[in-house]
């Protein structure tokens, strides 16, 4: 499993992909935090880094599913499938390493902005004057969210062998996931309804982490995503590839 | 025994693509699988190596089960499919080293060396995989297959597409390999299977039509023999015919006759004697076994 993981984190810091990722991914939440005047921190003096964790849910929401969108499309269009799942690995290992692998650039993708941070932190008059609390809970909700898309992005590329098909239907799936709910929450319904319809979209989560508060139940919420979609994954690998 | 299936079916939708196969073969053995295209071998293959399941039946290999232990049937086969797939993005060694590595080998480097030895990659070893020529492409589908010293190895037409210089390095390699392994190889190339397969099993619409050595097969043959022979003139058919045991004469162009007779008689002697009392010389004479070709045509036609 080990020397899978390793080949996907190789394949993609040898494909441009992950690189044009990483890079948008920067160069977006950079404009966002220091240029543009609607949100800039220059501008506002606020020292927060909140328009950070603003956009990069909707700039993981295309970027992820570009980085997962070949994991397992590629494989099988090119045949590789059948070598991969005739090594003595189980398919929970299979998606469990491509999954780690795709958890690992998210993470890269997310190091630079601990410039940000630290940039924040010395602006602050006086300096240290930000909620470190709100901002450490704000990077895990963050990260918690792109493992959720890459669950979901793993998901969408075990369904097809096309990667574009792959890449629309993982942003699709994310979409709805993260705002949908939300937005369904909004409509006529009774009461509990609602309720559900919340609970299940991820951004109520997310923002609640961003407090600073990191509440088990949300952490829960977060893991069981997770979990099921890549049960479904391998569901997925188990009868649709033979 | 290495390998073993019972009365193994699958299905797609309707059709059967194998129906109820059963074999065995013995550790050491090499086989050849025979049989024309959509016959089944591929799906056979598929199975063996836990790629897909079966719909009923039993395999084994080397006496586990690939329903119930996939895990360690794949840690003692070594497969190449059909069609040969590699990660075209890695360099050879690269690649050789991953595989091994998903297998936990004690030295990967040291193993993965012996086999680019083996397989002759060499030259080629520092090259990502995309830039190489089908034949190197075919040894490194070999090396992976070879890299965790497997009990069984499965191929799936091995040679196809190869140059007759490639070709006949890839069988040398299979030879060696056979001498210690199980192998089992897929093919349409008929010298290929008397290169290397002293057993042949032949699969036809899903179903075993022949499954024996090489040399029962083509003896088996409805149990004929045939004599081609060639005279320095013409010769009276019907004395031709009137020889003892003889079913049939073919007239070929240029004084060229085609005898076939019951098997256990002896022709060359009477063809011999009848030419020197007809004052003819014999120019050519020679005893044709059916070929291959004929067994695989005549078991297979539908
Ligand atoms: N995924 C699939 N879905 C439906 N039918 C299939 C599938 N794979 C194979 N078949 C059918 O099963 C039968 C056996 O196919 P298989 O690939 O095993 O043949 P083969 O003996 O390997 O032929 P070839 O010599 O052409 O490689 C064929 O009729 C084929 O159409
Ligand atoms: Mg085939």
């Amino acid at each position: 499993m080990y020397s899978l993981f390793l080949k996907e984190i190789r394949s993609f810091l040898s494909s441009p992909i992950a690189y044009v990722v990483i890079g948008v991914f920067l160069l977006v939440t950079s404009l966002f935090i220091w240029v543009f005047p609607d949100y800039s921190i220059l501008e506002f003096n606020f020292a927060n880094m909140d328009p950070l964790f603003v956009m990069a849910p909707w700039i993981f929401l295309f970027l992820i599913p570009a980085v997962t969108m070949r994991s397992f499309a590629e494989e099988r269009k090119s045949g590789t499938i059948e070598l991969l799942l005739t090594r003595p690995l189980t398919d929970f290992q299979i998606v469990g390493a491509k999954y780690l692998a795709g958890l690992v650039l998210v993470f890269l993708s997310l190091l630079p902005t601990f410039l940000y941070a630290v940039t924040v932190y010395r602006l602050a008059d006086p300096i240290g004057n930000v909620d470190t609390g709100a901002m450490l809970g704000s990077y895990i909700g963050l990260f918690c969210l792109a493992s959720a898309f890459v669950a979901i992005g793993l998901f969408s590329s075990s369904l097809t062998d096309n990667q574009i098909v792959s890449f629309v239907t993982a942003v699709f799936f994310s979409f709805f996931f993260y705002a949908a709910f939300d937005s369904l929450s909004l409509m006529q319904l009774p009461q509990q309804v609602l309720l559900v319809l919340e609970y299940l979209g991820i951004a109520r989560h997310y923002e609640g982490m961003s407090q600073g508060v990191i509440d088990s139940r949300d952490v829960l919420y977060f893991v069981s995503l997770n979990a099921f979609f890549l049960t479904l994954t391998r569901y997925v690998l188990q009868n649709r590839y033979r | 025994m290495s390998v073993r299936i019972e009365s193994l079916t699958k299905t797609y939708g309707v059709q059967n693509a194998i129906d109820h196969i059963s074999f065995s073969i013995g550790h050491g053995e090499v086989v050849g699988l025979l049989g024309p295209n959509g016959a089944g071998k591929s799906t056979t293959m598929k199975i063996l190596t836990c790629f897909m399941p079966q719909s009923s039946g039993e395999a084994e290999v080397c006496n586990f089960n690939t329903r119930t232990s996939p895990l360690e049937v794949r840690r003692r086969v070594g497969y190449l499919p059909e069609h040969n797939p590699l990660y075209g993005d890695m360099y050879v060694k690269e690649y050789l080293l991953h595989v091994a590595g998903m297998y936990k080998l004690a030295n990967p480097e040291a193993r993965v060396k012996q086999m680019v030895e083996l397989t002759g990659l060499g030259p080629e070893q520092h090259k990502r995989i995309e830039q190489l020529s089908k034949g190197y492409r075919q040894r490194v589908g070999l090396a992976q297959a070879l890299v965790h010293d497997p009990e069984v190895l499965i191929l799936d037409e091995p040679t196809s597409g190869l140059d007759p210089n490639q070709l006949v390095d890839i069988r040398n390699l299979i030879r060696e390999i056979g001498q210690q392994k199980t192998v089992i190889l897929s093919t349409h190339i008929m010298q290929e299977v008397e290169a290397l397969c002293p057993r042949i099993i032949i699969i036809n619409k899903g179903k075993i039509v022949a499954d024996g050595s090489r040399e029962s097969l083509q003896r088996g043959k409805k149990g004929q023999e045939l004599v081609e022979v060639e005279l320095d003139g013409a010769i009276d058919v019907a004395l031709l015919r009137g020889l003892n045991g003889v079913l049939r004469v073919e007239v070929l162009s240029g004084n060229r006759y085609k005898v076939e007779a019951q098997a256990g008689n002896d022709l060359r002697k009477a063809i011999f004697d009848l030419a020197v009392k007809q004052n003819r010389a014999i120019l050519s004479l020679n005893v044709q076994q059916s070929s291959l070709e004929d067994v695989f045509r005549q078991l297979t036609r539908s």
